[in-house]
Formats: C-alpha cells, structure tokens, sequence
C-alpha cells in the first residue's frame, strides 16, 4: 500500500512538474480572470489517493500582488507592419492597507527572443577603415523596453536587478567562446548605444502612470524591425529597491499572410524560392516590353 | 506606405523602393546601362544589409537584362556562340563569386569587400565614361577622324581557336572565357550584371563589332545573374521577392519612359552626366570607408 502511494505520489509530482512547464504562469495569482480549463486540471482535483500535505500551499503570498492585463496577447507582422503599440494596465491588489514608507513603484519590461551576435570594431588600415576585433555575445535580446514609475536606479537596487536581470547592461547575457579582446566593455556599450539609436533597446523613465499605489498603465511602442519569436512581458512591483511581486505574460509575434509564407518558402524551399524569384524578374521583363511596345504603336 | 521586407526584415517606404527602381531605370534607359552597378548601392544608403542588397539587385538586373535582349534578338544582333562561351565562364565565375562572398562572410570583411569593388568601378567607369565623352565632343567638332573597324590583337593568337559567324571573328576561346569568368565573379561579389565591364573587353579585348557587343552581353548577363540568383537564395536565403517586385515594377516603368526620352536629348551631354553621377556614388562610398566613421562599431546577427 505504502509503496503504491508513493508511485501515485511520484505520477503527480511528475505530471505537476510537466503542466508546470506546459502552462507558462500567464495569470498571477489574484487575477480575477477565470482559468482556462486545463489550468483548472490538477490543483483543484488532485489524484483521491494523494494526502493532503502534498497540496503546494502558498506560504510567502505577498501582501500585494499585481493583477494585469495585455491590450494583445499576439502581434503579426503583416506585409504593411509598421510598429505596434502594446497596453499594459493593472491594479495592485492588497488585502492590507497600503504600508507606510518609501511608495510602491512599478517597473515594466518587454523583451524579444535572445539571438547571438557579434560586435565588430573598426579601426584603421592602410588608410582604409574596416572591421578588425570583434566580440561574440551569445544571447542578447532583439528588441529589450524598461518602462518604470521612477528613475531606475533610484527605485531598483542592485541586488534585485542582477536578481531578474532588469536593466539594459544585465539583459544581455553570457558571452560566447573565449574572449579575443582584452576590454569587452567597449563592446557592450556600444551594442546598447546602437540599438538604443534604432529604437531597439529602450528605458523610458517615468512612462509608467501609477494613480494611488494602485493602478497603473504602461504603453509600449514595438518598432517596425522586429524579429519573430515568443516575447516575454514582466511587470515587477518594487517598494524601497525591492521587488515585491512579479507578474509575467506572453506576446506572440508572427509573421502572417504572404509574409510568412515567403519566409518559410525562402527558408524551406530556397531553389522553389529562387526559380519564383527568377520567373517574377522574368515576366516583369518580358511584359513591361511588351506593353510598352503595344502603348507605342497605338 | 511602408511595407514590411520579409527576407530583410525592415520596413521601408515602398514608394520610395518604386522610385528608387524608377529613377535607376531611367537612367538604363536614357543612357544604355543596366543600372544594377547604381541600385545595390542606393540600397546601401537606404539600410538595406548588403548580402540582401546583393542577391536582390542580381534578380532586379535580370528582369531588366530579359526586356533589352528580346528586343536584340528581334533585331538579329545577338551572338548566340560568342554568348555561349561567355556564358560557361560566367557560371564558373559566378560560383567562385559566390564562394568568395561565403569567405568573406565568415571573416566579417563582407561590407567593406563589396563597398571597396563599389568604389574602385565606378571609380574606373565614371573616369573612362568622362573621358570618352570628352573626346567624342571633341570628335563631332573635327568630323575628319575616323576610327579603324577591326583590331588584332596578341590575345588572338592563343589556342583553341574558335569560329564566331555573327561577329566575323575567328579567334581563341580563352580569353572569352577568361572576360566570363571575370564578369560571373562580379556578379555575384556586386550584384551586377557586368555589362560596364564586358562592353568594353567585347570591343577593345575581343575586337567585336559594335552592333552585336550591346545584344550579346545582355545575352549573358541574363543567365549569369539568374544564376547568381539562384546560388545566393540557395546558399544564403538572401533574395528579398517583396524588395525585388518593388524595384523591378520601377524599373521596368522607368527604362521605358528614359528610352523615349533619350531619343530627344544630346547623347554626349547625357553621357558626361551619367559620368558625373556615377562619380559621385562612387565618392560617397569612398568617403565612408576613408573617413573615420561616426559610429566605429557594428553589430552582426549570429556568429560563426
């Protein structure tokens, strides 16, 4: 008996720990949004056989919690993209008053999917500027936004950042092989410097409007360069440098329509890709003489 | 209207793209040029990545090569065989193109290599251009000077000797094979058809006549392009249809508004400015590389 209560035990741990990874944490908990049925599945109706115990109990709910919704959920790129402006709103949700102290203050991070790349440094050779050192970075963010109620340094501490990797310097990560420059830094800076310049990497201090440490609203604008990819939303709520709950949230961007099937037929079918290029060229050619030559003798 | 580049992945100003192919067909029309030595680099200044602007000019240049050569091959001024063995040289050129530009891509040289051909063709083609046109001003003022027909020359005489009936020539194959190869490599290095280079080695290399040397290199630079084509969408997925649609639309619309405008305007004056303009294309891009740039960093997605 004992032994087949521990095998229940083993099947629900595992089949908790795959819905863990299955559901990504969508909702927060607090939010007033109904789950979708198969979130509902195991917590609620636990296998009979398990004892009570087993049940994951909240012990350190926080006292404030933050309860958030997305405008969209999905962006697609069409072929007449141009940008997309993301809402994100909320309320704090508290069953105390709000506490004495330094106010709440609410930070709001979109990021892209990682991509490696590589940072290239000109210098100057028989006359001729060209690229000479180079550093890899093996993940940094495509497209990195910070929204926030405040200065950031002023109402994140350090600790926490480098915690949730909230700033621009701690959101790109881990550099790839071996580095062939004595003084990275250079390098990193001015991968931030760039993107900053093309709209890709940015921190908008003081965009997050925060009425009464409880409702909040944060607008973001997604650039026209985008790349593909599952982007991941984080509002932090932070009292004295501290974060004090975290809420995450899913974007989807796609490219749709035409867009998409050109890029997978690109990708997938690159000689059926390259004949159709060819045919288009070619019937182009091919009809804008013959039209013209019609057009003339008419 | 913006529109999104599905390849490039940027949005631009799709009449800015029309415009852009417009005003580089007028110039193929106005002045008998194929135009993709000057469109690969507008689309540099523009912000397109230049392995797109490449693979996506060599497929404009075959939509532009098709309209001129069916019109040559009416007027039976077309070298079939000549064009032939230009041809086998040129997709040997072509895939060594292609080769190179995989080098250079993993070394990261990619830019400046393609900027550096830039500037020292049109370098080379706009100084030759202002001269010829000089001279043939010149020319039209003493109407006494007349040019020989036929030159021979020492490349004559190599082996292999082969018979070319549309152009009257009986020489060796070599060095036909030799200005294919060297045009394929441009190709696909550039993103040009080659034409600035092959006209001139027909005629003073080859020793062709005038009235075929026109027909014949679009002959081939339809093929080699389309080849280049195909080798960069395959190697690099690289060709942009959505940019190459906008361009071509331009282009063809443009070339044919330059041919009927080039009947009506002075052939030598037209000539100096086309000089001019390439000129100027070409010192912008040498200023780039010879200046210390604003921003000595650059970034490039995915490592090798």
């Amino acid at each position: 008996m004992r032994a087949f209560l521990g095998l229940a035990a083993g099947i629900w741990l595992a089949a908790g720990a795959v819905w863990g990874q299955d559901a990504p944490p969508r909702q927060a908990p607090g939010s007033t949004v109904p789950l979708s049925p198969p979130q509902q599945g195991y917590p609620l109706y636990p296998d009979p056989g398990m004892p009570r115990a087993g049940l994951p109990e909240q012990q350190d709910a926080p006292t404030e919690q933050v309860v958030a919704g997305l405008s969209r959920n999905s962006v697609a790129i069409t072929a007449s993209f141009d940008g997309s402006d993301i809402l994100i709103y909320g309320a704090i949700k508290r069953e105390t008053p709000i506490p004495p102290g330094p106010p709440l203050e609410v930070v709001v991070t979109l990021e892209a999917p990682t991509q490696a790349l590589t940072v290239w440094q000109k210098e100057r050779k028989l006359g001729i500027w060209l690229n000479a050192e180079s550093v890899e970075v093996g993940a940094a963010p495509g497209f990195y936004a910070v929204a926030t109620s405040g200065p950031l340094d002023q109402i994140l501490s350090p600790e926490w950042d480098s915690r949730y990797r909230i700033s621009l310097p701690l959101a790109l990560r881990a550099f790839g092989g071996g580095l062939n420059v004595e003084d990275a830094v250079p390098y990193t800076e001015a991968l931030i410097r760039i993107r900053e310049a093309n709209g890709l990497y940015r921190l908008d201090e003081g965009s997050v409007k925060l009425v009464d440490q409880t409702l909040f609203r944060a607008d973001i604008r997604l650039p026209a360069n985008l790349i593909e990819g599952d982007y991941k939303t984080r509002i932090f709520l932070l009292r004295d440098g501290e974060v004090v709950d975290v809420y995450r949230a899913p974007i989807e961007v796609r490219k749709v329509g035409l867009e998409r099937w050109l890029y997978r037929l690109a990708f997938d079918q690159p000689l059926l890709y390259g004949l159709m290029s060819l045919a288009v060229a070619v019937a182009a050619g091919w009809g804008a003489s013959a039209a013209f030559r019609r057009l003339r003798r008419a | 209207m913006q529109i999104f580049l599905p390849i490039a992945e940027v949005s631009v100003n799709a009449f800015t793209l029309i415009g852009l192919g417009g005003l580089v067909g007028l110039m193929s029309g106005l002045f008998g040029v194929g135009g993709g030595f000057l469109i690969t680099p507008l689309l540099f200044f523009i912000g397109i990545p230049p392995p797109i602007a490449v693979a996506t000019g060599a497929n404009q240049v075959v939509a532009s090569s098709v309209s001129g050569v069916l019109a040559h091959v009416k007027r039976r001024t077309v070298d079939f065989r000549m064009g032939g063995v230009l041809l086998a040289g040129g997709l040997v050129g072509s895939w060594m193109g292609v080769w190179v530009f995989t080098i250079l891509q993993n070394l990261g040289q990619v830019d400046l290599v393609v900027q550096l051909c830039y500037v020292i063709f049109l370098g080379l083609i706009g100084g030759m251009m202002l001269q010829e046109s000089i001279r043939s001003m010149r020319r039209s003022r003493n109407p006494t000077y007349r040019k020989r027909l036929h030159q021979h020359n020492w490349v004559h005489r190599w082996p292999l000797k082969m018979k070319f009936r549309t152009s009257g020539l009986y020489i060796s194959a070599i060095p036909v094979l030799l200005v294919g190869v060297a045009v394929g490599v441009l190709a696909a290095i550039m993103g040009v058809g080659g034409g600035f280079i092959m006209v001139p080695a027909m005629i003073y290399l080859l020793g062709m006549p005038t009235k075929v040397v026109v027909g014949t290199s679009l002959f081939q630079i339809t093929f080699v392009t389309a080849f280049t084509t195909l080798m960069h969408a395959i190697s690099y997925n690289t060709v942009d249809i959505m940019l190459a649609v906008l361009l071509i639309v331009g282009g063809v619309v443009g070339a044919q508004i330059g041919t009927t405008l080039g009947a009506r305007l002075r052939a030598e004056q037209l000539r100096i400015l086309l000089a001019l303009l390439v000129l100027m294309v070409c010192g912008k891009l040498a200023l780039d590389l010879f200046l210390r740039p604003d921003e000595l960093f650059s970034i490039t997605t995915g490592t090798h």
